[in-house]
């Protein structure tokens, strides 16, 4: 068995970092370049306003869907890969 | 047909609806009316989670609190749609895997101790309570302005309706009430929506247009509204905001409120396989992404046309005649929700920013002696299809959208309610003995008592109803999603620590909010006015539950490192709930 608790241990790891991965675009995306980093994406246009604009009300939104299913779907391999699905 | 009759008949239609899909849907077993069976495919769970998710706050209300405060109140959209990146991630497949049917019972059981579950039962209690109190008035203003009923009859209606098809069906009738209820909401939402982005931009996506041409000016929309607006002294629409770090902990509290909302996190419960459950959060974001990209494309266009209405010539020229005011103006100003009153007997409408300093000697030097028109943000949505001259049943419509919003989010935290008591607090605390019929009697009893409180406190609000943000999101952010996300991502963390954690990210959340609004809300009681130059670092109240967040994590893993680490049985649930396959892995010692 301790095959198995190496597999799952790899497993585990390998989704916590595709978890950080997955969060740090996330937090990029809203945290970033919506609220933090605006000023300096200030210079770029975007239909009358700028680009931290787009993010806030409508770019970290679609970021976020993206975020997910590539999770789902990353996922969906991992769980193969190492055996794990049900 | 009078629009009376129109709104009758969409209502009507739509009540017919759901109250045959409870008859459909009854709940036969506990497993039925806690998760509905647990078969729920995940795009249909998707559209239900939209629904349970997007209350009466949502529909009605977040368009007109993003065209008031513009780009910082894009923290509402932010907050209330990244919150499914942590649930999809960080909690929802694992406490699939876990396989019950509440979240305190998880917590109870992860961290070993009936004190953690009763903590967390109460949070669930509290939180779920405010929230369904505006959910329930909500439903009785939406009655009252289109069924021409008394608020109170309007709530006891939708009492009635939500007992039919919650009580009886459980988990299962409200999981397919909610898909029906999506698409009532979702249409009634758009359809006014892509009109009025024709109209102002020729775009017939509403989010495209709120970053296209104004066709009658041939500026950016925005760019024109940041224009008629600043001219009438309002800072501009797409201005950045100075305290950068409290829409930042504002944002991440939304964030982590949602992911930690008992209400949502349980109906992921409802899908077959684990994977199911991370495909259902991304089909939810989807099916919330429609009405969320639509809302700041309404919130401009609905100020735009607002400002038009008012001054048909632009605001460097003459407002409207008070008598010349359009019919919708009328018909909100009988509700109260629209004020007018002639400061300066010119019987003209003057729309301005009062209180801009740097205005004032315009203002002045117009003849004007204040701002005239008082809009409630709340009617943006539900006038909209008026302000956009719409045929009657369209607003019909509204009606039974802004209905539906409030109904399915008010079942889903009905639920949540239900479950807490008569799944943790009968079976888990007081008589575990009881047999499955006993318990789904339970849960049918809990279901009703937790219906009539809701509803007279929906009549009688409290004075914590208006504070739903600050007190379910607070807690759910303060206490319960850290407490989740240890209790999977740590096999340290002991029994102790967590119920250490929860209670001083809970209290400190509290306390904090209770200095600025009141003790318990209790109007005067409150040591400090609530405004930001009290602040500490300029934190508002309202963004405090991240800050209880991080305070609930670091005390929870200190007192857990100088205390007993959890036995091996609890280490290796954890174990378990990390893999989707099921038992046996790893856990073979």
């Amino acid at each position: 068995m301790a095959d198995d608790k190496t597999n799952a241990a790899a497993y585990w790891s390998a989704n916590v970092r595709l978890i950080a991965g997955c969060l740090i675009v996330w937090a990029l995306v809203s945290y970033g370049f919506a609220i933090l980093l605006r000023p300096l994406l200030a210079g770029i246009p975007v239909g009358g306003t700028d680009l931290g604009f787009w993010f806030a009300q409508q770019g970290s939104i679609l970021t976020f869907i993206g975020i997910i299913f590539f999770y789902a779907w990353k996922m969906n391999r991992l769980d193969k890969k190492f055996g794990l699905e049900e | 047909m009078s629009q009376f009759a129109i709104n009758i008949l969409f209502v009507g239609a739509s009540f017919a609806l759901y109250i045959a899909i409870a008859i459909w849907a009854k709940a036969g077993s506990t497993k039925d009316f806690y998760v509905a069976g647990g078969g729920v495919h995940p795009i249909t769970n998707g559209m239900a989670i939209g629904a349970d998710w997007m209350s009466a706050a949502s529909f009605i209300s977040m368009a007109g609190l993003i065209a008031s405060g513009g780009y910082a109140n894009s923290t509402f959209l932010m907050g209330w749609t990244g919150g499914y990146v942590l649930l999809a991630t960080l909690l929802a497949p694992y406490l699939r895997k876990f396989g019950k049917f509440t979240v305190p019972e998880f917590i109870g059981d992860r961290f070993y101790s009936k004190t953690a579950r009763l903590v967390a039962v109460v949070c669930l209690i509290v939180a779920s309570l405010t929230y369904v109190i505006g959910q329930m008035a909500g439903a009785g203003v939406a009655f009252s302005r289109f069924l021409e009923v008394d608020a109170t009859m309007g709530l006891i209606i939708a009492a009635v309706v939500i007992f039919f098809y919650s009580v009886l069906g459980g988990m299962k009738g409200i999981t397919y009430t909610q898909v029906a209820q999506y698409c009532v909401l979702i249409t009634a939402y758009t359809i006014p929506a892509v009109f009025i982005s024709l109209e102002l931009t020729g775009n017939p996506l509403p989010p495209l247009g709120l970053f296209s041409e104004h066709t009658d000016s041939g500026m950016p929309l925005l760019a024109k509204l940041n224009e008629v607006i600043t001219d009438l002294g309002f800072n501009e629409y797409t201005a950045d905001v100075d305290n950068k770090l409290n829409m930042v902990l504002f944002t991440l509290t939304l964030m982590i409120g949602t992911a930690g909302l008992p209400h949502v996190i349980i109906r992921f419960f409802t899908v077959p396989k684990v994977a199911d459950a991370r495909w259902s959060a991304g089909w939810a974001l989807i099916f919330i992404a429609l009405l969320y990209l639509t809302a700041p494309a309404v919130a401009s266009m609905a100020r735009l046309n607002l400002v038009n209405t008012i001054y048909p010539d632009g605001p460097s020229a003459e407002a409207i005649q008070y008598e010349d005011r359009p019919n919708w103006i009328k018909e909100w100003e009988i509700t109260g929700l629209i004020q007018y009153e002639d400061k300066n007997d010119d019987g003209r409408i003057q729309l301005y920013n009062a209180d801009s300093e740097a205005f004032a000697s315009t203002a002045e030097s117009r003849g004007w002696e204040g701002n005239e028109l008082v809009v409630n943000q709340d009617i943006l949505v539900l006038a909209n299809p008026e302000i956009a001259n719409l045929p009657g049943w369209v607003i019909g419509l509204i009606a039974a959208g802004g209905l539906a919003a409030a109904l399915s989010t008010a079942a889903g935290l009905l639920l949540a309610i239900s479950s807490a008591i008569s799944h943790d607090l009968i079976k888990g605390a007081l008589n575990p003995r009881i047999t499955e019929k006993g318990e789904l009697m339970a849960a049918r009893i809990s279901m009703s008592v937790a219906i009539v409180v809701a509803t007279y406190l929906g009549a009688n609000p409290p004075g914590f109803a208006a504070q739903v943000v600050a007190l379910a999101f607070g807690i759910a952010a303060a206490s319960l999603f850290p407490a989740l996300m240890m209790g999977i991502f740590s096999k340290r963390v002991n029994n102790i620590g967590a119920i250490a954690g929860m209670l001083t990210g809970l209290a400190f959340a509290l306390v904090y909010i209770f200095i600025y609004k009141g003790w318990f809300f209790i109007p005067g009681t409150n040591n400090l006015a609530d405004i930001p130059e009290n602040y500490v670092l300029g934190i508002s109240p309202l963004s405090i539950g991240a800050v209880g967040a991080i305070i609930n994590f670091a005390v929870a893993f200190t007192v857990s490192k100088v205390t007993a680490p959890p036995p091996q049985e609890i280490q290796d649930l954890v174990e378990s709930v990390r893999y989707p396959k099921g038992a046996g892995i790893a856990v073979d010692h």
